[in-house]
């Protein structure tokens, strides 16, 4: 059943849309980007500047964004994945070509007003497009073969683009998300397993290459892996960000040392306190009860998404909340791995919390897409 | 694509499906993430936050005041004085080259210190001070701040350094300073975290390193909080620390003064004590140098300079140079045979100038010997062979045990460096050291205390000062530590024959105050302020038969270190003996014309407590002693400040 097959009647028209919004999912988002402000404010010393003024304006303007996404139907946003796709797939190529380098890759482009960052909008097109065309394939073909390498190759050309920018991180997110969707849509168990096999492989065939001329990853990601499976193997160079990682959150305790009394992160021995390691400023001042809330709220988020999307009939639109939600998903959870210690520092930032333009909007953009398909379902 | 109900209805239960799949493992995952968490924070948080505590907070180490050191009278000799040094922080400064370069047209800096300064403020953090220069005088510290407003960043600092006001009076005594070095902080076992202060000052030689205990005190500590890049934040708490115990000497900084100025350029050493307390009043050894360059590090030049001096200034001569006592020695040998009644009354040895002892000869240093002599004219007029004889009677065992009941060959225990023990020879002790066994000639050559009889000028002063009183009189060097006396030891009788004794102090009269005395030149004519003592001439070559039969070559004809060493031990008054001299100039010839003189200037200055009147010495010196007096009043350093330049 697809949307021209509605009874379009049904679905709810002009600004009475806006009550049936999924306004629990809009009300965690809010409360996840406060808890967000509030850190960055903590982070400052106190105050507004640097850091949180400008997320907050970004997340009214993002608010916004999601909000007038939600109101176009779903249906016209389906129609446009394949060019989002495509679109970002240049994007990206521009990156490569004329992009600007920071923190050791090319990840931006500057379109004057605002630094947009391609990989980030790729995890949305991504999703989109996957859903669009698992919309349109016929379940019956689902697994086969010529049918299950297409979306492999458009899983494959942005995953390699941005690992070339090089940004492990979000190549191995890209991977996880239109590898979940591609579950999702319902390709047979043996691809996965498969897949899953030739990974290990191709982890093996990293470590192989370490120290020759055809080195697959750079030198500072070898450290960081080594420095992750054994991090009291070099405390003050590469290890220091998770050592002191794990004394921030683990001095927070039960109840934490109180809003801005972070010694960690006051002194300046946190790294990248208001980004990829706000997440242990927040656990150090607001301890176990605050990082649990946190974790919370998250939870929440993904909870109504999967129930928005098992409650909508229609197979886009499930599949892109599902991939959304998977996103955002994987976005928390490898971030907050890392910040304990359980998985390498990949440079992922904590989602809707960590300071950053190009992924708050990008999220907002993605949950006024899971609006629109919320409040446009059949009903 | 036109889809069927079916098919729809297939493909949505399957994504259902897998979506609940999905949804649970993350689920399972978050379930995961929240386990980690409560593990690091409520099983492990206090781990972390002692972690987290050793991070931020940073113990840093107050220096303690080093204690001061005050004489007899409360004259300051060892002092803290404020060491100015020149520092600059190059966040606060800017353009440091620049602000470098405007202090180079204030002060004077030379372009090494240029050179190192800047590469210092490269390497360090931002807030860091770094020092320019050290120990700057007053002058240019007051036209940096002068300028100040034109030398951003740039700021004078104040610490403490070691100084000593009578420079190089108290070099032997107190020793000197120094920061610690790597070789000290080996040869402590479990250095105090203060020693790794840099330039940190300890106690290098004399009793400055033999109290160091006592001086350096216990540094304080403050807590600080730290940020990642070291910059202290704000002060948590601070705990004083106890500044070192102020020391107070037996010495006189005046006589100390007077007795080094005397002494001179002489390779020479004196030493006065109390015979009462045994305080030593003065203990000089000659020449000196100045502590106060050790301190700030000496040049490579001065220190060449001062190893290279054949009359060793470096070495604490009195009581780390070892003499053979010569004739001062005689007292012990003739105590030795008083004691164990081998001099009967009246009893005379005839001197013909030599004894031949089993078959070989020695001599007296009288050619023509002294006759027929008693005890009294035997010590008045220095005779040999009354000595050799007396000796051969009563043998070395005898003489070796009175020397060590007097304190020679026996290790005062004084807080000066390398206090030597000397040696009063028993036949063991040779066979032990040389392998040989004792022989007669042996003897002969102790009972005049030559041969391998050895002693420091402070066992000098103590032996004459037993002598003088009949009591264990031990050297003290403390006088009290932060105003408690230490008690003084020893002072117990010795158990000799009073009446022997008073025969030793009544042939020590004779040596100074007999006409046909060898000190009789130097003797003391005020009646109240008699001196008694004796002189010793030591050999420090053989004189060959050869020699001898062709004429003894002159003193004042031999290289400087082959000639004799001058002795002189005295003490006075005779009748209520106060003081205790011992005289030692290093290969300078007769001991009645190199050491005696000096030895009545000092006895003279310490009973007198100052410049003796002239009419203390005979009649016929007086006018040769004025002009000395005037020239020594000169050599006095006059200021009790000495070593920095203050405007």
């Amino acid at each position: 059943m697809s949307y021209l097959e509605y009874a379009v009647k049904s679905a709810p028209t002009g600004y009475r849309k806006i009550f049936y919004l999924n306004w629990p999912v809009a009300i965690l988002l809010a409360s996840v980007s406060g808890a967000g402000f509030l850190m960055l404010y903590s982070v400052a010393g106190g105050s507004f500047s640097p850091w949180a003024e400008p997320q907050i304006k970004r997340f009214v303007m993002g608010f916004f964004l999601m909000l007038g996404v939600a109101m176009v139907p779903i249906w016209f946003w389906r129609s446009l994945a394949g060019i989002a796709y495509l679109m970002t797939i240049a994007l990206l190529v521009a990156v490569e070509l004329f992009g600007t380098v920071g923190m050791g890759a090319q990840r931006w482009i500057d379109l004057g007003f605002m630094r947009l960052q391609p990989s980030e909008l790729m995890k949305i097109t991504l999703v989109m497009f996957l859903a669009a065309y698992y919309d349109w394939l016929p379940a019956k073909r689902t697994s086969h073969p010529f049918w299950v390498i297409l979306p492999v190759i458009v899983i494959i050309i942005p995953t390699f683009l941005v690992l070339r920018q090089p940004d492990l991180g979000t190549s191995i997110l890209l991977l996880a998300a239109g590898g979940g969707l591609m579950f999702l849509a319902g390709v047979h168990w043996a691809y996965f397993a498969a897949v899953i096999a030739s990974a290990i492989g191709l982890v093996t065939a990293v470590f192989q290459s370490r120290g020759t001329p055809w080195q697959l990853i750079k030198d500072y990601q070898f450290r960081r892996i080594d420095t992750f499976l054994d991090p009291s193997s070099d405390p003050l160079g590469a290890g220091y960000h998770i050592t002191q990682s794990k004394i921030a959150l683990g001095s927070g305790g039960w109840t934490g040392r109180g809003f801005m009394q972070g010694t960690q992160s006051r002194l300046n021995f946190l790294p990248e306190k208001h980004t990829d390691f706000i997440f242990t400023t927040l656990a150090e001042e607001f301890g176990f009860l605050g990082g649990f809330s946190l974790l919370g709220l998250y939870a929440l988020i993904i909870i109504f998404c999967v129930w928005s999307a098992l409650m909508n009939k229609d197979r886009f639109s499930s599949l892109l909340i599902l991939g959304i939600a998977l996103n955002f998903f994987l976005f928390f959870a490898v971030n907050m791995s890392m910040v304990m210690g359980m998985a390498p520092v990949v440079g992922v930032p904590l989602p809707l919390v960590s300071y950053g333009g190009s992924a708050m909007l990008v999220l907002m953009l993605a949950f006024g897409l899971m609006q629109s398909a919320h409040v446009h379902r059949l009903r | 694509m036109k889809k069927t109900r079916a098919e729809t209805d297939f493909s949505h239960r399957r994504i259902s499906r897998r979506a609940a799949l999905l949804g649970g493992a993350q689920l399972l995952f978050i379930g995961g993430l929240a386990a980690r968490m409560r593990f690091l924070q409520v099983d492990q948080a206090d781990q972390f936050r002692l972690l987290a505590e050793e991070n931020r907070i940073n113990v840093r180490l107050i220096p303690p005041s080093r204690g001061e050191v005050f004489d007899r009278n409360g004259i300051r000799l060892a002092q803290n004085a404020p060491s100015y040094r020149i520092v600059i922080v190059r966040e606060d400064a800017g353009d440091t080259d620049a602000v470098l370069e405007k202090l180079s047209r204030i002060i004077a800096l030379d372009a090494e210190t240029l050179e190192r300064t800047k590469l210092e403020l490269k390497r360090s953090p931002s807030f860091l001070p770094v020092t320019i220069a050290e120990d700057v005088s007053w002058d240019d510290i007051s036209r940096v701040s002068v300028n100040a407003p034109a030398l951003p960043g740039v700021t004078p600092e104040v610490g403490l350094s070691r100084v000593y006001p009578q420079g190089s009076d108290f070099a032997h005594v107190l020793g000197y300073v120094g920061p610690v070095s790597d070789y000290d902080l080996e040869k402590i076992d479990d250095p105090e975290p203060v020693l790794r202060i840099p330039r940190f000052q300890i106690g290098k030689v004399g009793v400055e390193t033999k109290l160091e205990p006592m001086l350096r005190g216990r540094a304080g500590a403050k807590r600080v909080e730290v940020n990642a890049a070291g910059r202290v934040m704000r002060e948590i708490d601070r705990r004083e620390g106890t500044p070192g115990s102020d020391l107070q000497l037996t010495i006189d900084a005046k006589l100390q003064g007077y007795v080094q100025a005397r002494l001179s350029e002489e390779s020479a050493s004196a030493v006065v004590i109390d015979c009462d307390t045994g305080d030593l009043v003065a203990c000089a050894s000659a020449p000196t140098f100045d502590p106060n360059l050790f301190v700030r590090g000496i040049s490579v030049k001065d220190y060449k300079s001062l190893t290279e001096n054949k009359y060793r200034p470096l070495a604490s001569k009195t009581v780390q140079g070892l003499y053979p006592p010569g004739s001062t020695f005689k007292m012990m040998t003739a105590m030795a045979a008083l004691e164990a009644g081998l001099i009967g009354p009246d009893e005379t040895v005839y001197c013909p100038g030599h004894l031949t002892v089993s078959g070989r000869r020695f001599h007296c240093w009288k050619r023509a010997g002294h006759g027929w002599v008693d005890l009294q004219t035997s010590l008045k007029r220095s005779c040999d062979v009354y000595y050799y004889d007396l000796a051969i009677k009563i043998g070395i065992e005898k003489i070796s045990a009175m020397a060590k009941r007097f304190g020679l060959g026996v290790r005062h225990d004084v807080p000066m460096s390398a206090v030597a023990q000397g040696i009063a020879p028993t036949m063991d002790w040779k066979a032990t050291n040389y392998g040989q066994d004792w022989r007669v000639g042996d003897t002969v050559n102790v009972s005049i205390g030559q041969g391998f009889m050895l002693a420091s000028p402070m066992q000098l002063a103590v032996m004459t000062a037993r002598l003088a009183t009949g009591r264990s009189v031990e050297p003290r060097l403390i006088k009290s530590i932060d105003g408690v006396e230490t008690p003084g030891r020893g002072g117990e009788d010795l158990g000799m024959n009073e009446n022997n004794l008073r025969k030793m102090r009544r042939a020590m009269n004779a040596v100074v105050n007999d006409r046909r005395g060898t000190a009789y030149g130097s003797r003391i004519i005020e009646d109240t302020m008699r001196m008694a003592g004796k002189t010793g001439t030591s050999q420090v070559r053989n004189i060959t038969a050869a020699e001898r039969r062709a004429g003894v070559i002159r003193n004042e004809d031999l290289p400087w270190e082959r000639r004799d060493h001058a002795l002189f031990v005295s003490f006075g008054p005779i009748e209520a003996p106060k003081y205790a001299a011992a005289v030692v100039v290093e290969h300078g010839g007769g001991g009645s014309k190199a050491a005696a003189p000096i030895a009545r200037d000092i006895m003279l200055q310490a009973l007198y407590g100052g410049i003796p009147p002239l009419d203390a010495y005979p009649a016929k010196d007086r006018e040769r002693i004025d002009a000395q007096q005037e020239k020594l009043r000169d050599m006095q350093p006059q200021a009790s400040f000495v070593g920095r330049d203050q405007a």
